[in-house]
Parts: C-alpha cells; sequence; structure tokens
C-alpha cells in the first residue's frame, strides 16, 4: 500500500478548493464605498487571510456527499454494500483467494438505522493500516496504479464508515486477521473530519471464531432498505452474475439468508499493472510525474516511466520538444512540460498493450446468464482489447432473450465496470447511450427512435479497464468515450445478429404453429357440413377432416 | 320468377363434388362469378345488368380455409330450410352461426357476403335458398288496388292504397304472388320517406292520378321487383324522384332502373327497366333557383362521380347521363329533393312536379 501522498489526492482537493472558494472579492470601488452603509464591516486582505484555512477532505465530504453516492438513506446503504464487496473482492482476487463474502443487514431499534456488515475471507489488513484504510479519506492502494481493479479512488469505504460517523456518531468496527497463527485485530475507528485522521476509541486482540483470514467491517448507519430496480439484492445479483467465481451470503431484514453459489471454480486471471501510456496523460499528471520520478535524465525519465516509450520514440519526443535528453526532469517539470506534452502528443507511439485488461470471458458469461436467468437463448461476445486515451480496455455483451421475461417492457440492462455493477445513472451512461443507438429492429425486436428496445430480453455490458472513466466519483455511469461506444455497439451487433437469426427462426415456428392450428380449427366445419348436406356417416365425416387436414398441411410444404 | 325445386339438389351435388376430390387427395375448389361492375354488360335491349360470365375460383388452402368452411355450413343450413319449408332472415343466418364454435361470423356483413356468395353460386335468389331480408321493401300509396291472400285462409284479399289516410301500405318481402288493379297514368318513385309524406299528406296521388313509392334509399330487391310487375302488368311509368347528388343517380336510381353489380344474376327479375328519371337533374338548379340551397360536393361523391362515368357500363352506354355528370362536376354542387323547401314548402308539389310531368320526354334514362 502506497503511504506518499497521492496526486490525485492532492489535486482533487486543489481543484474542489477553487469550486469552493468564490473569486477573490475585488478591491471596492468609489461607488460600491458610498453604498455601503456604516453597519458592513469592510474585508481587507489580513481579515480575509483569518478567513482563509485548509478545507479537509473529510468536511468537504461532509458537505458534498451526494458526489460520492451518499445523497439518500437508500443509496447510502447500497453505496456501502457496494464499496465494501468491491473492496473484500479486490483483496481476496489479488491474495489468490476464491471470495467468499457475506452482507449482512441488521435493522436496529431506531427506525431507519441498521448496522451494515461485510466480512470476506481475504487476505486480511496489517494491524498498522486498518485505521488509515477506513480512517482516512483517499488513502489506498490503487490510485496511484493503472490495472484493472475495481476500487480505483481509496475514497469508498472511509466514506462509508464517515456517512455512518455523521448519521449515528458510531465508529466503524473493523476485525481482521491475517495470519491464522494470531490473534485477530479488533478495532473501533472514528474519522477526525478536520484533519481527516483516523481516531481510535477501541483497539483489542480477539480470538475470531476460529476464522483462520479475513476481514469484517461494520458501519451502523441511517439508511432505507427497500427492494427494486436500485437495491442492494440487483446489485448483489449482478455481482455475482459479473463474478461467477464469488460465492455470495446475504442476510437481508426479515429474508432468509441468500446464496449465490459460484458457477466456476476458475480464479479469473489477476490483470498486469501497466506504466502510464503517453497519449493518455494530461498535464498535471505529467508535472507530477516528473517531480516523483526516480530518473535522472529526461530520456530515461521517458523510457521507464511510460510504457511503449522506446529509445527512439524517447529521442523523436525530445526532438519534437526540442528538450535536451540530459535535461533534469524537475527543472522540465518547471518550464517545460507544455511543450513536452505537446510532443508528445505529436510523436506517433504504438498503442499499450492490452493484456493488462482481463475479461469476464464468452464462457463465463454464457454459463452465468444461463444460471441466473430463464432464458430461451443466450450468446455471448469478448471484444478485443481497445485504447482510449491511452488506456486499454475491453468491452464484452450478453444477451438472454426469452422465456418469462416480458415482451412489452423495455429490455433489462446490466451495465458492469471492472466486474462491478452498475445500478444509477443508467440514462447518462455509455452503456445505454449505445444500447439505444442501434437499430434493434433489424434483430427482431421493437423499439421507438433513439430509446432502449422492447422485448424480452436481458442486456448485460462489461466494460473492463485500467481505468474507467465514470462521469461521477460515485462510479454510477460510464463516460461517453467515442471509442468506447464504438466497442461496445460492435459487441453488441454482433450478439444481435444471432439473436435475430434465433428470433427468425422462432417467430417462423410459431407462425408455423399458427397456420396449423388455424387450419384444424376450420377443418372439422367442413366435415360437418358435408355430413349435414351428403347424410355422411360419422367415420366418412372423420376420414374427409383427417384426408382434408393431410392434403393442407402437405401442400403448404411443398 | 319460379321457385327452383331443385336448389336442394343443387346444394347437394356441390357438396358431392367436394368430397370427391377431398376422397382423391386433391385440394376442393368452387368457382363463384365475380361480383363487381367489372363482371357486368349492360344490355340496352333488355335493359338490365348481366353478368360477362367472369369466375373466380377459390381453392381450399390456409387462407381460404374459414371461408370455405363458413360457406359449406351456410350452404348446408339452405338446405336444411328449402326442405323444412322454413325461412331466416339474413340476421338470424348470422345467429345461426353463432353455434357454429370457431366457425361463427363475428359480424352480420361477414355472412352477408357469404350468403350473396352462394346466391350466386347456384345463380339463384336468396329468398330461393330460404334465406330473406330484414327490411321491408318499401311503402305505397295512391291509386292501386293489391290483391293479395288472407295467411290463414288463403281467401282473397283486396288491399286499396287510397284508404291508408295518412299512412301507407309496405311491400312485404316475397311480391310474386300479388296482383294489381291501377288506373293511375304513372308511378313516382321517391328517395326519401320525408317528402314521400309531404305528397302522400297533401294527397298527391289523387291530383297528379299516380302511385306514389317510397323506396327509402337504395330500393330493397321486393321493392324493385314490386315496381317491375306493377309497371309490366298495368302499362304504367314509372318516375324516379331522387336527389340530385352521385348516390341519387350511381346508387339508387342506378339500381333501380338496371340493378345491382353485386348481385346480377338476379337483375332479370329484381329491376325497373322502363324508369325514367324525373329529377332533380343538374339542370333544375338553374332552372328554379336552387343556387342558394345546394351543398359543395365532397370528396367521396366526385369519386363516385368519376367512377360512373369511368367503369358504370350504364352510365358508360347514355350520353345524356355523361352530359349531367360531367355538368354536375363542374358545377361542384349536389342538390337534394327537399331543398324546394326553399322557396316554401309545398313548391315541390305546387311548382315543380307539375312543371317537370308536363313534359316526361325530357326526363332522363
Amino acid at each position: 500500500m502506497a503511504a506518499s501522498s497521492s496526486t490525485g489526492a492532492v489535486g482533487g482537493a486543489v481543484s474542489r478548493q477553487r469550486d469552493l472558494f468564490s473569486p477573490p472579492p475585488a478591491p471596492p470601488t468609489e461607488a460600491k464605498k458610498r453604498r455601503s452603509n456604516a453597519s458592513s464591516i469592510k474585508k481587507n486582505a489580513f481579515s480575509m487571510a483569518k478567513e482563509q484555512r485548509e478545507i479537509s477532505i473529510a468536511e468537504f465530504f461532509t458537505k458534498n456527499r451526494h458526489l460520492l453516492g451518499f445523497d439518500n438513506p437508500r443509496k447510502a446503504l447500497l453505496t456501502t454494500i457496494k464499496e465494501g464487496v468491491d473492496n473484500a473482492l479486490d483483496a481476496c482476487e489479488e491474495a489468490g483467494i476464491m471470495p467468499v463474502v457475506t452482507v449482512e443487514i441488521i435493522p436496529l431499534e431506531k427506525d431507519d438505522r441498521y448496522r451494515i456488515v461485510v466480512e470476506d475471507n481475504g487476505p486480511g489488513i496489517l494491524k498498522s493500516q486498518i485505521p488509515r484504510i477506513f480512517g482516512k479519506l483517499l488513502y489506498g492502494s490503487k490510485f496511484h496504479r493503472l490495472k484493472m481493479s475495481r476500487g480505483q479512488q481509496g475514497i469508498g469505504i472511509s466514506a462509508a464508515a464517515m456517512y455512518g460517523q455523521l448519521t449515528t456518531g458510531k465508529p466503524v468496527i473493523v476485525t481482521s486477521r491475517h495470519n491464522p497463527k494470531k490473534p485477530a485485530h479488533y478495532y473501533e475507528i472514528m474519522i477526525d473530519t478536520k484533519k481527516n485522521e483516523p481516531k481510535i476509541i477501541a483497539d483489542d486482540e480477539i480470538d475470531w471464531d476460529g476464522r483462520r483470514r479475513g476481514t469484517r467491517v461494520e458501519i451502523e448507519m441511517e439508511a432505507r432498505y427497500q427492494k427494486g430496480r436500485l437495491s442492494v439484492d440487483r446489485y448483489l445479483l449482478q455481482t455475482a452474475l459479473a463474478n461467477p467465481h464469488v460465492k455470495l451470503i446475504f442476510r437481508a431484514p426479515g429474508e432468509k439468508e441468500l446464496v449465490y453459489t459460484p458457477t466456476s471454480n476458475v480464479m479469473p486471471e489477476q490483470p498486469k499493472e501497466i506504466k502510464p501510456h503517453p497519449h493518455g496523460i494530461e498535464v498535471g499528471a505529467l508535472i507530477y510525474m516528473l517531480h516523483e520520478t526516480k530518473s535522472r535524465t529526461l530520456k530515461s525519465f521517458l523510457n521507464s516511466d511510460f510504457s511503449r516509450v522506446t529509445s527512439r520514440v524517447a529521442d523523436e519526443i525530445l526532438d519534437h520538444a526540442k528538450l535536451a535528453a540530459k535535461a533534469r526532469p524537475s527543472r522540465i517539470a518547471r518550464q517545460e512540460a507544455d511543450n513536452l506534452l505537446a510532443a508528445i502528443r505529436k510523436t506517433k507511439i504504438m498503442n499499450p498493450p492490452t493484456d493488462c485488461v482481463a475479461p469476464i470471458g464468452e464462457e463465463l458469461i454464457l454459463n452465468t446468464l444461463k444460471n441466473r436467468y430463464e432464458a430461451e437463448f443466450y450468446v455471448a461476445k469478448t471484444r478485443s482489447p481497445s485504447v482510449y486515451r491511452g488506456n486499454p480496455f475491453v468491452v464484452e455483451a450478453g444477451l438472454a432473450y426469452g422465456g418469462k421475461q416480458p415482451a412489452d417492457k423495455h429490455v433489462r440492462v446490466i451495465r458492469l465496470a471492472n466486474r462491478v455493477p452498475l445500478l444509477y445513472q443508467q440514462a447518462s451512461c455509455a452503456v445505454t447511450r449505445s444500447i439505444a443507438a442501434i437499430s434493434w429492429k433489424n434483430y427482431g425486436l421493437s423499439q421507438s427512435a433513439g430509446s432502449l428496445p422492447v422485448g424480452p430480453l436481458t442486456i448485460m455490458v462489461h466494460v473492463g479497464s485500467v481505468w474507467v472513466p465514470f462521469t461521477s466519483e460515485s462510479k454510477e455511469g460510464i463516460a461517453h468515450y467515442p471509442e468506447i461506444i464504438k466497442e461496445i455497439k460492435l459487441a453488441l451487433c454482433e450478439c444481435g445478429r444471432k439473436l435475430s437469426t434465433f428470433v427468425r427462426k422462432r417467430r417462423r415456428a410459431v407462425e408455423e404453429h399458427r397456420k396449423r392450428s388455424y387450419i384444424k380449427l376450420y377443418i372439422p366445419h367442413i366435415g360437418i357440413a358435408l355430413r349435414e348436406i351428403l347424410d355422411l356417416s360419422k367415420s366418412q365425416e372423420a376420414e374427409v377432416v383427417e384426408t382434408l387436414t393431410d392434403v393442407l398441411e402437405r401442400s403448404r410444404k411443398g | 320468377m319460379s321457385t327452383n325445386p331443385n336448389v336442394v339438389q343443387c346444394i347437394k351435388n356441390a357438396a358431392e363434388k367436394i368430397h370427391t376430390s377431398i376422397n382423391k387427395h386433391e385440394k376442393p375448389s368452387m368457382k363463384f362469378p365475380i361480383r363487381a361492375l367489372s363482371n357486368i354488360r349492360y344490355r340496352p335491349k333488355t335493359g338490365y345488368f348481366e353478368m360477362k360470365g367472369l369466375r373466380k375460383t377459390r381453392t381450399l388452402t390456409y387462407n381460404t380455409v374459414k371461408t370455405f368452411a363458413q360457406t359449406l355450413r351456410m350452404m348446408s343450413l339452405a338446405k336444411t330450410l328449402v326442405e323444412t319449408d322454413d325461412i331466416a332472415t339474413k340476421r338470424d343466418a348470422y345467429y345461426q352461426s353463432k353455434a357454429w364454435a370457431g366457425a361463427r361470423f363475428d359480424e352480420q356483413p361477414e355472412s352477408d357476403t357469404v350468403m350473396d356468395d352462394i346466391e350466386a353460386f347456384f345463380e339463384v335468389n336468396r329468398e330461393q335458398l330460404g334465406f330473406i331480408p330484414d327490411e321491408h321493401g318499401g311503402a305505397v300509396a295512391g291509386e292501386l288496388v293489391v290483391l293479395d291472400r288472407d295467411q290463414d285462409t288463403g281467401s282473397r284479399l283486396r288491399i286499396d292504397c287510397t284508404k291508408f289516410g295518412s299512412g301507407a301500405y309496405a311491400v312485404p318481402n316475397s311480391v310474386e304472388h300479388l296482383g294489381f288493379e291501377t288506373k293511375a297514368k304513372f308511378i313516382l318513385a321517391i328517395e326519401t320517406a320525408g317528402l314521400f309524406q309531404r305528397l302522400v299528406k297533401h294527397n298527391f296521388w289523387r291530383a297528379a292520378d299516380c302511385i306514389l313509392v317510397s323506396m327509402g334509399g337504395v330500393p330493397t330487391r321486393a321493392c324493385r321487383r314490386f315496381i317491375r310487375r306493377l309497371s309490366e302488368q298495368c302499362s304504367v311509368p314509372v318516375y324516379a324522384f331522387v336527389d340530385g347528388d352521385p348516390y341519387g343517380f350511381c346508387n339508387i336510381y342506378r339500381t333501380l332502373k338496371v340493378g345491382s353489380g353485386n348481385a346480377a344474376h338476379i337483375n332479370k327479375y329484381f329491376c325497373v327497366p322502363n324508369a325514367r328519371f324525373l329529377g332533380v337533374t343538374p339542370s333544375d338548379i338553374k332552372e328554379f333557383n336552387l343556387e342558394d340551397a345546394t351543398h359543395p360536393l365532397k370528396e367521396v361523391d366526385i369519386k363516385r362521380a368519376r367512377d360512373a362515368l369511368k367503369n358504370d357500363p350504364f352510365f358508360k352506354h347514355h350520353e345524356p347521363w355523361q352530359k349531367a355528370i360531367k355538368k354536375m362536376l363542374k358545377m361542384g354542387v349536389r342538390v337534394e329533393q327537399q331543398a324546394f323547401a326553399r322557396h316554401s314548402l309545398n313548391y315541390v308539389i305546387d311548382t315543380y312536379l307539375p312543371a317537370k310531368l308536363a313534359d316526361p320526354k325530357k326526363f332522363l334514362p
């Protein structure tokens, strides 16, 4: 886990400070002076300086909780569980442990108050790290690296802990054991919202029911448990769908324990960590990298801190930027970063390696769709990886058609980013946009222009990337990068073509059946009429019906 | 016209043919005459529409199986009706089908069409199959004695059509057995019941020495047959007085005079070839100062008029009619027979009809 302070954190905090502060007031003009009355206190640089102070990220959060997905009690519950489960799965997978995650929502005596428990069988957390992971915002292992993982910013679980603290005043309780031979650590932690530092309320060692390894997080908070489209239930179902190797146990208030048993016993391949690609970098990040690099020369910096920059490419960049290969990176950071970035953009550089993104895989998608959704036709497609803004990504799509799914409603859309289900902000997500942009009429569904198609269909789209571009920090929708939308559409079209073959075949079969039963409905009446007119016997009538049915069916096939 | 004693045999033959082809593992088929103006010929000599003899073959397939089954069941119903000497109105027949489960008719027009098909198929009229229409055949008032028989005793009845006061004699559905006694100078066949009432109220028939018949729109078969027999037996001319619009010309008058395109196989009996058109003609509008009592032609009117000029053998044969219809199209207006009320309520009795009747030779053919 990286202990150094991060660009993202600093950069983020800086930019947010700017947002919060109004622009510095202009010196009062003569007119304003005259208008201002005696009682108003005039400010000057000194008095203003007294008001200017650092804003801790924790303070910022208390005011802007919606940015992180804590807008309302219902969403807060989901976000908390989501962050807990994401962390648990990431930790288990990195340690090569098949994850078993238990989620429990325990209603408390007070209305709208719940204790939320997420427990895993992961590698556990070192005692020294526990307070900071859960009691400090923007502390984590995932922000500084480019690797396909669920968590990205290191803001999630501590934000949930803070939300719990804000609404109930209770600490977050963490139990963790990383060594089966040693006792488990038990912590109660609160966040000092001013300093963004953890405050330890209780620190103990316990024997944890003989559990060998793992972490258990308990947060008490104001929340609302409700089923439906945006519910925890739905999130866990889709998580199981996207992670067929995971065992999920869910205990909801007043419900029987729900267990999602794994449908795959293969651990997903661990995605590789990569260095940033020069084409994906922005000037702020470049300056930071120049400052922090261990390289002594500009050329070796370019060569070793980026992916796909060979010695020849580095020379080309330096040539474009008219900078010396031996220049000190920290000097460039102050003076010529803009030039350098322009030169990088001008230079042709090979796309980043794409083996760093790990798709779920067509077979597993098919398997899990079959397991979780009762349908008649399944298809899945994993595209080969592609690149947006220097970041490799991969798109996968799966369809489940027919069965008992309602035929007169919009299709069900399951959006996944790095195996994490996205529930909110469906309308503004690139996935939804891509689905609506496809003409599903070609594939046998009905659709009004620019909206989701209508039919008995579930569409699953997974976007995996070392850096999934979300529309907000609460990670609810994928941003509209043309490269991503193009890949989603291609994956869906490929599935759609197979779907249309099935739909057409089925429609023909239905039509065939309809025609046959139509004939069967009327032929007996010809028999009756002929019997009545010609005084035929019952057996003659039956013969007429039988012969006619045969004649008509034969002629239709011929 | 005589009832055909062989209707039952015809039905049996048709069914037998179908049964035979089924037993030969062939798709059975029936040949129906096409019931449309395209299959109609106008014979000025005989004076009515005749069928050209075009036929369509309805072979039993997936698409025709429903109609095929319904046609056969309807034939079976007709056979029962004839054998038991019973009758069913078109509505009755429609309700009879309700017992056919899946083969039932959903709306009466469907059963009417099948009935018309069968009628054309056997080249009989539906009364011979035991089916009778729902509507009555028109109302009659004036210098006429209708000879009928008492339904129970069979004794002779003399119905004096001058003795109905403000009411009228209703033409029965079957008129073949009726006899007539009259000295009237002409028969006036009127489109609307409203105008008929006015003429009856003021005893126009007495002043003009005529028989008034209310057709109530397109004349029914019974009404046409009644006028035809009356006119032929007693040698009385027939004058039609209808609205001056395409519907009045093409549907009411044309059907009265030469029959309908839909049931051409029986037009021979159900038409009045010696009918002449009294009015209202397009030129009457100017002659009787009705310009401000007209209505503009609607789109359907224009379409109907153009269609008549182009496709109707009757209008194509009679030049005066073509002139009249073209004139109406040019004027762009239609005029109703009640428009004369614009001058005064009895203008039609006092002025219009006497003026027209003064010169019947000017009537349109």
